[in-house]
């Protein structure tokens, strides 16, 4: 069986953050996620904004963990050689009613903590953001909105991770929770893992393990969210992010440009029952592209290369992140939708306070290796650079997915680093995520992808169990 | 930095066509990048018959069709071939870097032909709503997957669209021994060729539906279902005419685009809306000395022409080198 001081349901953002601020100590931690890969539940559909901290209540726990996650990001993305890019966020006013709000919302801001706010009028707009329509009136300018690869974070927190000692197991979904004196017995479709503290970061599915686990006292409710991503070669049409005032259930539909450089509008916010309805629909792109374009006239049906759906993970107005008394060493990280990407620093921080006040002990190790190599991607370095790298590696030089420029050494390095699906390498690489949308490059990666895994083509898939592309082979009886 | 008379972006049939004529009329320095592992192009893939009729007044098969061209460049010591050769970057003053396995190169060309083909029209541009599963394929990918690499895709296919690659491709999956459900066009007539419509989908009893979209893809991990909707002659839903197909596979066919982004990325001026470079003349572009040849130039319907209007486009390419000197 396998023992551990900590384990961790849920391989998205929050799991992974966890378990690599728990391997500073000297701890068993398990990390056990249900899906092929880490990162492909809520993580893999977040648009990857850094928030400042604007919009939170002003004495929400939300609120405080965004902007002290919001610094905390900056470091981590440091060290694991991430992307982090400091763009500014600006909350438009379409309207002269609509600056009191502003002022509102600067307000509230401030009393959380978040730096650098300004009011900017319409003639600095002009100047600073040309392609805004000229309805615009005021913003709110808070300079400290970033933008991240999300599921880049997720692979390389985990990989880090991993580096020190934490272990994870993916395609193993939690069926039972029982206790056992003091410890958990957590029955998995990859068997049972005993562990002395069970941390809840299920995502969509945080209520059902909380019920496992004996408290049933919180309902998720998934709100999907539609998200519409442009051609790369619109890169430039904005410079911040842009926020229309925010509504009761949303931050409205934005348009951002992504840490790879293609802009992205929306998302929709409805409400829904399903906890796997990832479709996306005419309705949402209609009213993406209408809210999109009252920001951005310029802004066409055309220009969109590819969309999708993610579900934000709803109980209530906060976060739940609490050790549950009623069920001892059991501790729920729950609720966690938007700004949960930026707090997932400073969660894992709280989550490690709470261990310790729950009696866990904490020894730091002697050595902890909290830096890691920046992963190389062609698309981001200059030309000089990749020559070198392909005068070290043939390979580097041997493309693969042409529109997003991707070699077979960065393919062949996804799966040495994790993935095992199309998708896994499509996140983890970019190919397969350009304008032809792997029309090239599918044939080679099932290829690259089957070799390094030692698995039939027709066994390789596109996220997982159920998803293979092909249906029969030559060799087939 | 190399000089280069003549550089020719793409191995396919255009470019091996401009490439020859050059030669022909007496370019003889000539660099043929090519970013697969062979010259051919798409034509490799199209294993079935039909290509010819016009240039050689005869009938072969796409491979049949390009070896003709092949043996021509393999007999001209001064085309050379670069194969697995990937152009990263292309500046005003035709200059280029290209990469292959363990060299990037920096070339500078006198004359210049982008003969970079086109690429298929995916789902997501033409926006259907539903699911991402797998088991949704542009035709040419469900072709390379048949007919090179001997991998069946699905076994039940829905086609969306009726462009030829989309009919010829209805066909394979028949003769393969797969099913197939339908074939749904927005026109009310066919985009394909005649002779597609017949041998390919009538000749197999498989129902077109004219004036329908594909409203819906279903299916969580691998297509399940579409569902499909009639439009009027605005392209408007028509309420309440919708049908449903149970399938494991949906193939795009729903047009080309030229593949133009190197001519964009070195300023060439470009008709937004085409994808293909702003031009009074054929294969010309607004810089001089670069020319556009093919299926980038404009979307063609048969290779013949490819080949007639790219012979051109090699000697424009040879006109402008000795009018240099």
């Amino acid at each position: 069986m396998n023992v551990f001081d900590t384990l961790i349901i849920g391989g998205g953002v929050i799991g992974t953050s966890i378990a690599r601020e728990l391997s500073r100590y000297k701890l068993r931690i398990g990390v056990v996620e249900k899906e092929e890969e880490l990162a492909f539940g809520v993580s893999k559909s977040n648009s990857g904004i850094i928030h400042p901290g604007t919009q939170n209540a002003a004495h929400s726990l939300k609120g405080r963990l965004c902007v002290q996650g919001n610094i905390l990001t900056r470091k981590i993305c440091r060290e694991l050689g991430v992307d982090f890019k400091e763009v500014g966020e600006l909350i438009i006013a379409f309207e002269e009613k609509e600056r009191t709000r502003l002022l509102r919302l600067k307000e509230e801001a401030e009393a959380l903590g978040v730096p650098g706010l300004k009011i900017v009028n319409s003639a600095w707009l002009r100047e600073n953001e040309p392609n805004l329509g000229d309805k615009a009136v005021a913003a709110l300018y808070a300079p400290t909105a970033g933008v991240v690869s999300p599921y880049r974070l997720v692979y390389d927190l985990s990989e880090n991770a991993k580096k020190n000692g934490a272990k994870f197991y993916t395609m193993t979904k939690v069926e039972k929770i029982a206790p056992r004196g003091a410890c958990f017995e957590v029955y998995t479709s990859k068997g049972v893992f005993r562990t002395r503290y069970l941390i809840n970061a299920a995502g969509l599915f945080a209520d059902e393990i909380s019920k496992m686990a004996g408290v049933d006292d919180f309902k998720i409710r998934p709100r999907k969210g539609e998200e519409f991503l442009l051609d790369k070669k619109r890169e430039h049409i904005t410079d911040h992010l842009l926020f229309p005032l925010p509504s009761k259930t949303s931050k409205g539909i934005l348009i951002i440009t992504t840490s790879d450089g293609n802009p992205m509008i929306g998302p929709t916010a409805e409400e829904i029952d399903d906890k796997e309805d990832l479709s996306t629909t005419d309705a949402g792109l209609k009213k993406v592209l209408a809210a999109a374009q009252r920001m951005v006239p310029s802004i066409s049906e055309d220009d969109i290369i590819a969309y999708f759906a993610g579900l934000r993970p709803v109980a209530g107005d906060d976060f739940i992140i609490r050790h549950e008394d009623k069920v001892p060493g059991f501790i729920n990280v729950a609720g966690i939708q938007s700004p949960g990407l930026t707090a997932a620093p400073s969660i894992a921080l709280l989550v490690v306070d709470i261990l310790k006040r729950e009696g866990l002990a904490l020894k730091r190790k002697l050595i902890f290796k909290g830096h890691r190599e920046r992963t190389i991607h062609l698309f981001d370095i200059p030309l000089a650079k990749t020559e070198r790298f392909i005068k070290k590696d043939a390979s580097y030089g041997d493309i693969v997915c042409r529109c997003e420029m991707v070699s077979a050494k960065e393919a062949r390095d996804a799966i040495r680093r994790g993935a095992r699906t199309l998708d896994g390498i499509k996140f983890r690489t970019r190919a397969q995520a350009g304008r032809c949308h792997g029309t090239f490059c599918t044939t080679r990666l099932l290829k690259i992808l089957s070799e390094e895994t030692e698995r039939p083509l027709k066994k390789i898939t596109k996220r997982g169990p159920e998803s293979e592309i092909i249906k029969e082979t030559r060799t087939d009886d | 930095m190399i000089e280069r008379d003549l550089v020719i972006v793409g191995g396919g049939p255009a470019g091996m066509a401009a490439a020859i004529a050059a030669h022909e009329n007496g370019v003889e320095d000539i660099l043929l990048l090519e970013r697969d592992h062979c010259l051919g192009g798409i034509l490799n893939q199209c294993i079935h018959t039909g290509f010819g009729i016009e240039y050689f007044k005869e009938v072969l098969t796409g491979p049949e069709y390009a070896h003709r061209f092949i043996e021509k460049i393999r007999s001209a010591p001064q085309i050379e071939v670069s194969l697995r050769s990937f152009v990263v970057r292309l500046e005003e003053d035709k200059r280029l870097f290209f990469i292959k396995p363990g060299v990037l190169e920096n070339v500078k060309a006198r004359a210049l032909i982008m003969a970079t083909g086109c690429r298929e029209k995916t789902r997501e541009m033409i926006h259907i709503a539903g699911t991402r599963p797998s088991g949704i394929f542009s035709a040419g990918l469900a072709q390379k997957l048949i007919n090179i690499e001997g991998l069946l895709p699905g076994r039940k296919a829905v086609i969306a669209g009726s462009g030829d690659i989309g009919l010829i491709m209805a066909r394979r999956f028949m003769l393969e021994g797969a099913e197939v459900k339908a074939v749904i066009e927005i026109q009310k007539e066919t985009r394909g060729l005649l002779r597609n419509v017949v041998q390919c989908v009538e000749d197999f009893d498989i129902p077109v539906y004219f004036n329908h979209r594909i409203s819906k893809i279903y299916g969580k991990e691998r297509v399940e279902k579409i569902s499909a909707v009639r439009v009027d002659g605005d392209f408007n839903d028509i309420p309440g005419a919708e049908i449903e197909f149970e399938c494991d596979t949906v193939l795009i066919s729903v047009g080309l685009i030229p593949e133009n982004e190197l001519i964009e990325m070195a300023g060439v001026r470009m008709d937004k809306k085409t994808n293909s470079p702003v031009s009074k003349e054929l294969n010309r572009t607004s810089i001089p000395g670069l020319f556009v040849c093919g299926n980038s130039f404009k979307v063609y319907d048969i290779v013949d022409s490819v080949s007639r209007d790219s012979v051109i486009a090699g000697r424009l390419a040879a006109e402008y080198l000795r009018a240099l000197r």
